[in-house]
């Protein structure tokens, strides 16, 4: 029994498991979330709204929640060891802010 | 212990691997955002068309070229995309949880990871399909990775995330014929947790690319 408990723990451990991972029920969820955003997505793209100031923004927002749901549960991010988490996020900081540069450096930035 | 866990600890007393496709992960982070900057530094920037957004009338010949892209098979693809990683984690659930009694229909339907890895791969096949659709009509519509700027960063965007996708596509069918040959067990869960590590972070991209390369104008 001790045997079973100690290469469980291993397995866990060897994926640097700090929780449970989302039960079936939670990634059902989860897909009709991300189809019911990319729905909205596509559908604001066909409507008024798409001259709006606020069109560009609001699709930037929910691609971002979309990312954020898919790292998060998906990916196990949330439930993850927080070094898996700063592997990942820090390379992203970096990567955005270089983009960031770019633009405002080639001018996409100003208004 | 299993072969799977025996040898990989670090100092940190997690498992080299998964410190490895998570660096890794991390790694493809900063090509693709390289990627998608210059695609959004050369936006506007084409001379001449076809353009994603816009209509344009070829001065020399008066061809008028519509818009580019195709939302709704994009959109399509990005859907197919979406489901595939439910059924990547679907299939990670079901390998975590083999020695799990089934009893009825609907436990043995989830927990297959023959069933969930082969849908996976599939839908993957579906993605590339519709890519190798767009990319063809683009072609016969005019824009090659010649024609302009937008051209250029559109195909190298998009073709290394296909590529990307065809690499995955790979991989799980290797893994689906390790799980034919012998099943894939509790011993197996990192390999299989890699795996979907890949092909969610390849998901996380496309919507990042379907956002800025597709809707906004």
């Amino acid at each position: 029994m001790d045997k079973v408990t100690h290469q469980g723990a291993d397995v866990a451990h060897a994926q640097g498991e700090q929780h449970a991972h989302p039960t079936w029920s939670t990634y059902w969820k989860v897909a009709v979330i991300l189809t019911a955003i990319t729905a909205v997505e596509v559908w604001v793209y066909y409507t008024p709204f798409q001259h709006s100031r606020l069109f560009n923004p609001s699709l930037i927002v929910m691609s971002a929640i979309k990312f954020a749901i898919v790292v998060g549960f998906y990916m196990h991010l949330k439930y993850d060891h927080k070094l898996f988490r700063a592997l990942f996020v820090g390379p992203l900081i970096v990567a955005a802010c270089t983009c960031l540069a770019l633009l405002a450096v080639f001018g996409h930035l100003r208004h | 212990m299993s072969a799977s866990t025996s040898h990989h600890y670090t100092t940190t007393g997690l498992d080299s691997r998964k410190i490895g496709i998570w660096t890794f992960i991390g790694s493809e982070c900063m090509l693709f955002i390289t990627l998608i900057s210059t695609y959004l530094i050369y936006k506007g920037r084409s001379l001449v068309g076809p353009f994603p957004h816009e209509v344009w009338k070829d001065p020399s010949t008066g061809h008028v070229f519509h818009s580019i892209l195709n939302i709704p098979v994009t959109s399509f693809s990005t859907f197919v995309l979406l489901m595939s990683s439910l059924a990547m984690v679907l299939a990670l659930a079901a390998v975590e949880n083999r020695s799990v009694p089934k009893r009825t229909l609907g436990d043995k339907i989830l927990g297959s990871s023959k069933l969930w890895i082969f849908v996976t791969a599939l839908l993957g096949t579906v993605f590339l399909s519709c890519q190798a659709y767009e990319f063809t009509s683009f072609v016969h519509e005019g824009l090659t990775i010649h024609t302009n700027l937008f051209g250029s960063s559109f195909f190298t965007l998009t073709g290394f995330h296909g590529a990307h996708v065809t690499v995955g596509v790979l991989w799980l069918l290797s893994l689906l014929v390790i799980d034919f040959k012998r099943g894939l067990n509790e011993s197996d869960v990192l390999h299989v947790d890699i795996m979907a590590l890949y092909w969610h972070f390849v998901d996380v991209v496309w919507i990042a690319i379907f956002t800025l390369v597709y809707l906004i104008k």
